[in-house]
């Protein structure tokens, strides 16, 4: 386990000085998804900052991961409206994203080349470099070892630092934590919480309440496709104000 | 029973000795074979990638008429040639009838479409597992192709064994457009089909073993191969 504090997160392209127009803030608008029939997402609203980190929490179902899916682009909406400082959603707007996924999709090489490969389709843009990122996750020892042969927590912090290279001024991350031993939560909690302070604006799926309160600034709690609470982090656990949350607080809530 | 034991004899004297005929005809095979095969997979691999990565209007159709050319019938792939290389056919000028290239030709036509179809499903399967985090990183349709087969390399390994077991041991089309001229076009499997005509019991059979051993060894190689890259989670 490397020492958190030694390796401070190298500069990120959002604050790296480009040309593009802002991405944020966010506007959702009666975003709504339908497979086969059924509703997944149900006409949800949603209005994002530009900084910070907003975990997205709500119980199994309820469309937390669609969410995240549907903001990056990699699913089309069958409704409403996805705006970023104005502008629609689209392949200009992925690029300046990344998404962790829960379950890391490593390809079938090394440490160093699953870096390389991502690192070479930044196409330019400034940002941290290989030997860097894997300094910071912890993995620069394994960097010729296969990727897939990695243990669960650092298959996932590859995954982080892969998500990294690409300099995303948004950082999605779908419960990138889940089933990780608490030196890996711990190491991949500060990694998120560094670039959130070094300016990528970070949204966060997670069950784990303890974990939405170390590292949220606010809350999206959705239910059954939709929002059913925003509200600071605080406010949130100290006094939620739907019952959908208060139930799935107390453990209550089940879809 | 007996002709056959002293067939079996005769066969392995022949191998052992190294005799001059048995070696030029092994080599041309392997060569026209080799050959082929790697022509199909230039052509075969992307194609199949292709495939694997695209959605479009009738790919069903394609799919089908794709896995139905991989029964081709090597005697009318052989017709087909011939009648393109022939004097009075479209590429007549080139001269080619009777020469290793027309075999070439003939058993990369062959098996092209093995590779393709064979390689489309293996890299199906893993852009199944690639695809969102390919969307993710808004990769261009080439460098996704790209990607699937250099992290397929060795399940597609399999996939050119395929396709160079079913050219070594063809007979049809390499006979028709090769004609089986002996120092020139005499491969494996014409001299085999010639030998056996003529009675020829333990040259048939010499060559009959030096290509089951060939089928036997690049097997080995190959799933030797497959098995440390398995070792390493690269397959």
């Amino acid at each position: 386990m490397p020492d958190t504090a030694l390796a401070p997160l190298p500069r990120t392209a959002a604050r790296a000085g480009t040309d593009a127009p802002p991405l944020l803030p966010l506007e959702v608008r009666d975003l709504t998804l339908e497979i086969g029939g059924k509703t997944l997402i149900d006409r949800l609203n949603l209005s994002l900052g530009e900084s910070g980190i907003t975990m997205v929490m709500g119980p199994n179902g309820s469309g937390k991961s669609l969410l995240l899916r549907l903001l990056h682009g990699l699913i089309a909406p069958t409704g409403g409206a996805i705006s970023w400082a104005g502008n629609p959603a689209g392949p200009a707007i992925t690029k300046r994203q990344a998404l962790v996924f829960q379950k890391p999709v490593l390809l079938r090489r090394s440490v160093a080349a699953n870096m390389d490969f991502v690192l070479r389709t930044r196409r330019g843009r400034a940002g941290p470099g290989r030997d860097a990122l894997l300094d910071r996750v912890g993995l620069r020892g394994k960097a010729a070892q296969p990727a897939r042969l990695l243990s669960g927590g650092e298959q996932q912090r590859l995954a982080l630092a892969r998500a990294l290279a690409t300099a995303p001024e948004m950082l999605f991350l779908d419960e990138p934590t889940a089933s990780l031993d608490p030196a890996s939560v711990h190491l991949i909690e500060t990694i998120v919480a560094d670039t959130a302070r070094a300016g990528t604006r970070v949204i966060f799926v997670t069950h784990d309440v303890g974990q939405a309160k170390r590292l949220a600034e606010d809350i999206v709690f959705l239910d059954r496709g939709r929002v059913a609470e925003t509200a600071p982090a605080a406010t949130f656990f100290d006094a939620s104000q739907s019952d959908a949350a208060r139930a799935y607080l107390e453990g209550r809530l089940l879809l | 029973m007996q002709d056959f034991a002293e067939a079996f004899r005769l066969a392995f004297q022949l191998v052992a000795s190294g005799d001059a005929d048995l070696i030029e005809i092994v080599l041309l095979s392997l060569r026209v074979s080799l050959s082929a095969t790697f022509v199909a997979c230039a052509i075969g691999l992307p194609v199949g990638a292709l495939l694997a990565v695209s959605r479009f209007r009738g790919r069903g159709a394609a799919l089908i008429v794709l896995n139905a050319m991989m029964g081709l019938p090597p005697v009318v792939v052989g017709l087909l040639v011939y009648l393109h290389f022939s004097r009075m056919g479209p590429l007549g000028f080139l001269g080619l009838l009777y020469t290793p290239t027309a075999m070439i030709v003939a058993q990369t036509i062959l098996i092209a479409p093995i590779v393709a179809a064979l390689s489309r499903q293996v890299l199906e399967d893993l852009f199944a597992e690639y695809a969102e985090q390919f969307r993710s990183l808004c990769l261009t349709r080439l460098q996704t192709v790209r990607a699937l087969i250099w992290d397929g390399r060795y399940s597609l390994l399999t996939v050119g064994l395929a396709g160079f077991g079913r050219a070594v041991a063809e007979v049809g089309a390499v006979m028709i457009v090769g004609g089986n001229i002996d120092h020139l076009t005499r491969v494996m499997t014409t001299a085999i089909a010639l030998e056996t005509s003529k009675g020829d019991l333990p040259l048939a059979l010499a060559l009959g073993v030096i290509l089951l051993t060939i089928a036997l060894g690049v097997n080995a190689v190959v799933q030797s191969i497959r098995m440390s890259a398995e070792r390493m989670a690269y397959a």
